[in-house]
């Protein structure tokens, strides 16, 4: 028997979960919803961590950040998986048609050997410190509290390892292996990286998820980005005939305008709920930013032999505009 | 420097897969490696040198993004038409849905739970290679989990039992089976959560676990559940591979490791095949069309294929897991004992169970010669009896939970089916109770670990499962309807028998309005 079920009109019984209803009222849900809101255990859990017996297996004590309700965080991409999957496949085609450009039309060669080899020097070891960011995003997903925390926080430990692999591409097409080896020499040895390697390093021995949010997300690569590819790659660089690297590194300065806003929302609930929070904010927020500030001025000076002052000055102030728009003062 | 020109030597494949991984990597100094990796040292497992780790798949994340953003582009046109097209109405039978409520309320959060652990597993490791692999299957599991829930989500709007599956899993009675087994592998260390959940369950059991669903879900007419089983498919078989490459990574790198390794491989094959209990009743009582019985999947997919691959870790030393014997046994036995517990605990349960029709019992009596007619059949036909003249059987007197695998005691003595099996441990001075001789065996070398475990009957004899501000000295004090309560079982509708539940009218309801003129 044929049966064509689609002429059926059914009235359902609920519109959605439960625990979504009891948030958001019992109507349809969008799939950032249902894939999301309350989906971490947060009681009877059977036995504490062995590698972590003051604390349950998902505990808000790991954090000085005091939330009612971890839920209140919201992406304001509302990346799920499928959403967040999409949408780099997408950035990543775009990016990688760009690429091709770049190669097939041979505009590396086209570029000044002094420029190219100064590009290199300042982009090359950034590859290792997104292989940092991969790590430390990864630690607040696991230790955060609340799939509407952490759930963006492997999002982004894997878009940084993407991070590092495009530089990675780019370093081979600027100088092959070769200018692989001299990056992670510098990265190792080097005056002007130093400071930014112990910033890194010093990351990966917070213990607090929030804030490493604040030291890797915030702060390190709110002054990086837009200094290394917007200012750096994108004003400096363009001015001396290298378009041809901003177009190599399309994928990177897009990213950041994209994940900034998440970073902001997710600055912005935790300020906004609590006096405390905003201090407690304020305060890793200062003091991440002062050192990154400091690390990146020698890395600064690879691209500007002059004016890495001025630049610096100018990332900090955009840097603080941005954060007194996510009601922190600094 | 001197800078190549573009056209420059063109690198190899795998050497490029380096420079995108290990390449990225680089050995500290500002920190001690023992602060940044502090899980690394406490299990006892010794790694020499982590560069001897073969990546098992060499994917960058650009072909991730890509491969992946096809399936889920193709795996939502398909839920989203089989939503529009009233698909649900295509199971074979309503009965049918009560294996995916168990799936979505018992496996789904384990896949949300399977994300977080291989986040931290994934941040524990020093070494490259397993970093990536690790972190890329956290990304995978929480694909997993969502892909079901959104799957799941139109069932839910037509059928009860499934509505909170996440708060049930931290609260219902048999949900802590499930649950305990993930909370013990996410509360061990890193390399002993890559044993239990990447080897044993990933590699060594998983395929008792999908093929029962996936296939269950093909053979009755369940096209969305069966079209998320076969998107992870590929996944799968990733995760497989990683499961397989940590134990043999571990057990290469020093011959101390061996017996810890070992001690894990029982603990994780008994602790799983005592989950897969659920999935063996799933199995030969759940699904209107079978597909093969509990035994006939124990047979093929371990005895068989986990034949093989034992014979394998043979050279380093590994043997076959402990209990396999008593499994051996039991196997025709467990899937029915725990049907019977369901269904003598139907009031207290978030899904329905009942009699099966007669052509179900001839099948079991077929698939189960030596054991069915003999000690399961009588008893489920008297219940069915009884059923009938309106006396369907509840029990309401509360079982002892198994301080292991909390499972009721249900299970018999090795070699005599008419014998329940108890062991019991004293351990300072408290009395634990155990199902079985592994059971009892993995509490004796954690019992640290094991003496936290939440039981839920415990917990209910302790007030601990009601609604804030109960009160249970009140005359005509009710405990079960609280203990539903605190569960968020909706009484008359997720519970009792299917034989007149509201799925069972509305699915007939339903289906009559497709096939005939009403
Ligand atoms: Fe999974
Ligand atoms: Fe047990």
């Amino acid at each position: 028997m044929q049966m064509d079920l689609r002429t059926v009109s059914i009235e359902p019984l609920r519109h959605t979960y439960s625990h979504i209803a009891r948030r958001f009222g019992d109507k349809p849900a969008s799939r950032y919803q249902e894939g999301t809101y309350d989906l971490q255990a947060t009681v009877n859990f059977h036995y504490r961590p062995t590698w972590d017996p003051d604390h349950e297996i998902f505990d808000p004590a790991r954090t000085r950040i005091k939330m009612a309700d971890w839920y209140a965080f919201k992406d304001p991409r509302q990346f799920y998986y499928g959403a967040y999957t999409l949408a780099r496949a997408k950035q990543q085609d775009a990016a990688e048609a760009t690429l091709g450009f770049v190669e097939t039309h041979g505009l590396v060669d086209t570029l000044d050997a002094a420029l190219r080899e100064r590009a290199a020097r300042l982009l090359l070891p950034l590859r290792h410190v997104a292989w940092g960011s991969n790590l430390n995003n990864a630690s607040v997903c696991a230790y955060g509290y609340g799939t509407a925390f952490t759930q963006a926080f492997i999002y982004q430990s894997m878009d940084q390892l993407a991070i590092a692999q495009n530089l990675t591409r780019v370093g081979l097409l600027l100088g092959g292996d070769e200018a692989l080896d001299q990056a992670k020499d510098d990265w190792m040895n080097a005056d002007a990286w130093q400071g930014l390697r112990r910033y890194v390093e010093d990351t990966f021995v917070l213990k607090d998820p929030y804030e490493l949010f604040i030291a890797q997300d915030v702060a390190l690569d709110g002054l990086l980005y837009p200094m290394v590819y917007e200012a750096i790659v994108g004003g400096v660089f363009a001015s001396q005939g290298g378009t041809a690297i901003g177009l190599a590194t399309q994928f990177m300065s897009e990213w950041f305008g994209e994940t900034k806003r998440w970073a902001d929302a997710t600055v912005k609930t935790a300020a906004s709920e609590s006096a405390d929070n905003t201090a407690q904010i304020e305060h890793w927020v200062t003091h991440w930013r002062d050192r990154a500030a400091a690390a990146l001025r020698p890395v600064a000076q690879i691209a500007v032999a002059e004016g890495a002052d001025e630049l610096i000055a100018e990332q900090v102030e955009q840097f603080n505009a941005r954060m007194a728009k996510a009601g922190i003062t600094v | 420097m001197d800078m190549k020109a573009t056209s420059g030597k063109k690198l190899g494949l795998k050497e490029k897969y380096r420079h995108m991984t290990r390449g990225l990597d680089w050995e500290p100094s500002y920190q001690k490696k023992e602060d940044i990796y502090p899980y690394m040292a406490y299990e006892g497992i010794k790694i020499h040198d982590w560069d001897k780790w073969e990546d098992p798949f060499r994917l960058t994340m650009d072909s991730y993004w890509k491969y992946q953003a096809e399936k889920e582009r193709k795996l939502y046109a398909i839920i989203d038409a089989y939503a529009q097209n009233n698909g649900h109405l295509n199971v074979t039978d309503a009965r049918y849905l009560n294996a995916i409520k168990l799936f979505l309320t018992g496996i789904s959060p384990l896949e949300y739970m399977a994300h977080r652990g291989f986040a931290h597993a994934g941040r524990a490791f020093p070494g490259a290679g397993p970093r990536v692999a690790c972190l890329m299957q956290s990304l995978d599991e929480i694909r997993h989990a969502q892909t079901q829930i959104h799957a799941l989500s139109n069932y839910n709007k037509h059928y009860n039992g499934f509505h909170d599956f996440s708060h049930m899993l931290q609260r219902v009675w048999y949900l802590s089976v499930p649950r305990s087994f993930f909370d013990d592998a996410v509360t061990a260390g890193p390399f002993e959560f890559m044993v239990a959940i990447g080897f044993s369950f990933e590699y060594v059991l998983t395929n008792l676990l999908f093929v029962p669903f996936v296939s269950g879900a093909a053979y009755n007419g369940d096209m969305g559940t069966m079209t998320f089983g076969f998107s992870a498919q590929s996944d799968e078989a990733r995760h497989m591979t990683l499961g397989l490459e940590i134990i043999k990574f571990i057990l290469e790198q020093d011959p101390d490791n061996v017996p810890i390794v070992q001690r894990w491989i029982d603990k994780w094959t008994w602790r799983g095949y005592r989950v897969l209990t659920l999935v063996g009743m799933m199995m030969d009582y759940m699904l209107p069309k079978r597909i093969m019985s509990w035994k006939e999947a124990w047979e093929v997919y371990f005895e068989q294929n986990g034949g093989a691959l034992f014979k394998d870790l043979a050279r380093y030393g590994i043997r076959p897991p402990k209990w396999l014997d008593q499994i051996a046994f039991d196997k025709d036995h467990i899937s029915h004992q725990a049907w019977a517990t369901f269904y003598q605990y139907g009031a207290a349960s978030d899904f329905h169970t009942w009699s099966p029709t007669d052509d179900e019992l001839d099948w079991l009596s077929k698939k189960y010669p030596d054991s069915f007619d003999k000690y399961y059949r009588p008893r489920l036909e008297h219940w069915r009896e009884q059923a009938k003249q309106g006396k369907r059987f509840y029990n309401t007197t509360l079982p002892q939970l198994c301080q292991v695998c909390q499972i009721p005691m249900i299970f018999t003595e090795p070699g005599d089916p008419t014998k329940t099996c108890y062991r019991e441990v004293d351990y300072l001075g408290e009395k634990f109770h155990f199902c079985s001789d592994g059971c009892k065996e993995i509490f004796e070398n954690e019992p640290e670990k094991f003496k936290q475990a939440w039981l839920p009957v415990n917990q209910i004899y302790q007030g601990n499962c009601f609604p804030d501000g109960t009160d249970p000295t009140v005359e005509d004090f009710e405990p079960l309807a609280k203990v539903l309560e605190y569960y968020h079982v909706n009484f008359g509708r997720d519970n009792l028998d299917f034989e007149g539940s509201e799925d069972q009218k509305n699915f007939a309801a339903w289906r009559g309005m497709a096939t005939t003129n009403e």
